[in-house]
């Protein structure tokens, strides 16, 4: 259509930028998890997420160097670099940075430029130059603990597996991340296999209440799922499966069901005819022209069919607050997440975000390598 | 024993289950129950044919009916007893439930996340599905919008947990308000009314990707000779979007809407994880879930009405697939 008349180049520009602005703004919310994942807790109280690339300002706190102390009268001078400080060597890795301002109390960190002497009363005094190099002269023989100093300093930007590290170990996400591969991965295969044979039943097979049978599929596909949660929890209660995996497996294997039968079915009914009949002709029974023919064939909405049923599995917190028990090691990620970290650790940001992106990772990935299967599967499911 | 290792298991026994059984009820039928041989073998092979659908459909027909037939018996059989279970207290549970604040309170967030979520997502969607149609970069756009759909409730909660974060240093919301008009951080999530929209961006958010891959191919399959008609004709981009685009995609839009409306009241998690239902941001699926696992009998009656909301869909929903397939 791009070379219809009519188009004006001033309306193109605008539609440009207006899907890009879109863009960025359905983007900015998860790139602000993504980047704080990587920072630790003090680079995320420091400053944004959006500054994380650049250098920022922070404050840091040492003591003076008692190793090299000189007396002078009553005085003692110690002389020594801030950034060779066992507490602060860490953020610079070069010991090398910019001093932004100093002080001797942590309320005003930055107190004094660099280069400036800071009198601090009785004779007291401390220089310190840009590059860290200082000069602290104190009243009181230091001993093995130097006095305090506080540092503004310019940091480079850092970027820490930390977060990671942390959740997988300590956080019982590991354990979470596999519960969560142990629910998704029966519950996508089983129920396409049902579904499969219903759904060639429901397509090429003539029966008396076939069409009633579609339509209750149909109905089914919006029937809430919380009718099921009190009286199916009872009845696997009652059937000695409770609250386990057995269950949950169960429970979403028969939740896909209408989804499953309805994609299905669409898919098969536009299958040629004229190949379903020459192998009736051919001989073929059912079984055969199902296992031989229509389920090879099928293999794009069969696939569209397995991506939704993994991310809504892998996605789901609701069945499994309640088809699961409530124990640490049968938790999965999004009960995990939203039940322990958000509000355990509901302060430390770089460890949620990092959880919920170790949830989110997999799905994403399904979705950018199989998006075509999804879109075409979602195409299936509303225009017809 | 390890839950990888029953996992497994479970697909072993699972999948090879039923294909055992599918094999193993064919076989019966067609060689024990009516063979395709003696003296009646055209009865016979007429027979087992007209059983045959019904050995296909089983385990589905069975799935269905115990998960979600006869929860719908069963949550309205419950939600006529007390807490325990023990006692029949007929509609009490409803009573008291109607007359709770915080019900109304839940209803009424509900009617309204049933009108604002799929009226917004539906129209972003088709704006955006337009728009990107024209680019050249589309498509990536379209993906990176689309994306979202990947992402658990719990996940988009926690993502924008950090925008709406009170922290001027951490939120993007309030980083604008401080650092642009100068105003004291705030959180949004306790702003009377204004909260419930905040979290109903988050669905919206994830919902538009749906929305705008549906109407995008919808869009594509109208025919370009209306479009090209209207162009000589002169009317403008405008115009021929409003008025010749969209009246040819307004099925396509109601089934979108009706899809997310459908969703609306089933989604509990951006409530649960965001506020709790504090702050007057109860829906009705997250009202239930207080009740889950304290008061069967009220959880239930929530759950009745959730499912008496949906009903007009449904049949709705049933009418139009009848009347296709005829």
């Amino acid at each position: 259509m791009d070379n219809i008349a009519g188009r004006k180049p001033a309306l193109i520009v605008v539609t440009h930028v207006t899907v890009a602005f879109i863009v960025l703004l359905w983007l900015i919310p998860t790139v602000g998890l993504f980047v704080s994942s990587f920072r630790d807790r003090d680079a995320i109280s420091a400053s944004g997420w959006w500054l994380a690339p650049f250098s920022t300002e922070q404050t840091f706190r040492g003591r003076g160097n008692v190793e090299d102390v000189t007396q002078d009268g009553d005085l003692f001078v110690l002389t020594g670099n801030a950034f060779n400080d066992p507490e602060i060597e860490s953020a610079f890795p070069n010991r090398e940075g910019t001093i932004a301002g100093f002080g001797n109390s942590g309320r005003s960190p930055g107190e004094y430029p660099p280069g400036a002497v800071a009198d601090l009363g009785d004779g007291e005094s401390l220089i310190m130059e840009r590059n860290g190099d200082y000069i602290f002269t104190v009243t009181e023989d230091p001993g093995d603990r130097g006095p305090r100093f506080y540092i503004n300093a310019v940091t480079p930007p850092s970027f820490t597996l930390d977060n990671y590290r942390t959740v997988l170990t300590a956080g019982g996400m590991g354990q979470a991340f596999i519960n969560t591969l142990t629910v998704t991965v029966p519950t996508t295969i089983i129920p396409i296999l049902m579904a499969a044979f219903a759904a060639y039943a429901l397509a090429w097979m003539d029966f008396r209440g076939r069409a009633w049978l579609i339509a209750a599929v149909i109905g089914l596909l919006v029937v809430p799922l919380q009718l099921a949660l009190v009286p199916m929890l009872q009845l696997h209660y009652n059937l000695g499966i409770g609250q386990s995996f057995l269950g949950i497996w169960l429970a979403h294997s028969a939740f896909g069901q209408p989804l499953a039968v309805y994609l299905l079915r669409n898919y098969m009914i536009g299958l040629p005819r004229d190949i379903i009949e020459s192998a009736r002709v051919d001989g073929g029974t059912d079984f055969q022209i199902f296992m031989k023919i229509i389920l090879p064939l099928s293999f794009p909405a069969l696939a569209a069919f397995a991506i939704f049923q993994f991310l809504w599995t892998w996605n789901d917190l609701l069945i499994a607050k309640v088809f699961l028990p409530s124990s640490e090691e049968a938790k999965v990620m999004t009960v995990k997440i939203a039940d322990d970290l958000l509000g355990s650790r509901g302060g430390d940001w770089g460890i949620l975000a990092a959880a919920a992106f170790v949830s989110i990772s997999i799905p994403l990935l399904v979705f950018f390598t199989l998006q075509r299967y999804l879109v075409r599967g979602l195409l299936a499911g509303s225009v017809k | 024993m390890n839950p990888i290792f029953q996992g497994l298991i479970t697909i072993a026994i699972g999948v090879g289950g039923i294909f055992l059984y599918f094999i193993a009820s064919n076989a019966f039928l067609d060689k024990v129950l009516f063979p395709a041989k003696g003296p009646n073998t055209s009865r016979n092979i007429n027979r087992a044919n007209t059983i045959r659908p019904w050995l296909f459909m089983a385990p589905t027909i069975i799935a269905l009916s115990l998960y979600l037939v006869y929860p719908v018996i069963g949550s309205f059989y419950r939600s006529l007893f007390n807490r325990s279970g023990a006692d029949f207290i007929g509609f009490t549970n409803y009573t008291t439930m109607f007359a709770s604040s915080e019900f109304r309170t839940a209803f009424f967030n509900n009617v309204l996340w049933a009108l604002v979520v799929p009226s917004v997502s539906t129209f972003l969607g088709l704006l955006i599905a337009q728009l990107t149609d024209k680019l050249r970069w589309g498509n990536i756009a379209k993906s990176l919008i689309f994306m979202p759909m990947a992402i658990s409730f719990v996940g988009a909660s926690l993502i924008w947990k950090f925008v709406y974060a009170i922290d001027p240093e951490l939120g993007v919301i309030n980083a604008l308000r401080v650092n642009l008009f100068g105003a004291a951080p705030l959180d949004v999530l306790q702003v009377a009314f204004w909260n419930n929209i905040f979290l109903m961006v988050i669905l919206i958010w994830v919902q538009t990707g749906f929305a705008m891959v549906i109407l995008s191919a919808a869009l594509r399959g109208i025919p370009e000779e209306t479009i090209e008609a209207a162009i000589i004709d002169g009317a403008n981009p405008f115009q021929v979007f409003f008025k010749i685009q969209v009246p040819q995609v307004t099925n396509t839009i109601i089934v979108v809407f009706t899809t997310t409306t459908i969703l609306v009241l089933k989604v509990f998690d951006i409530v649960y994880a965001m506020t709790g239902g504090n702050f007057n941001t109860q829906i009705l699926p997250s009202y239930m879930m207080q009740f889950m696992f304290r008061d069967d009998g009220r959880a239930t009656a929530v759950a009745i009405v959730i499912m008496l909301i949906v009903t007009p869909v449904m049949v709705q929903n049933i009418r139009q697939a009848r009347a296709e397939m005829r």
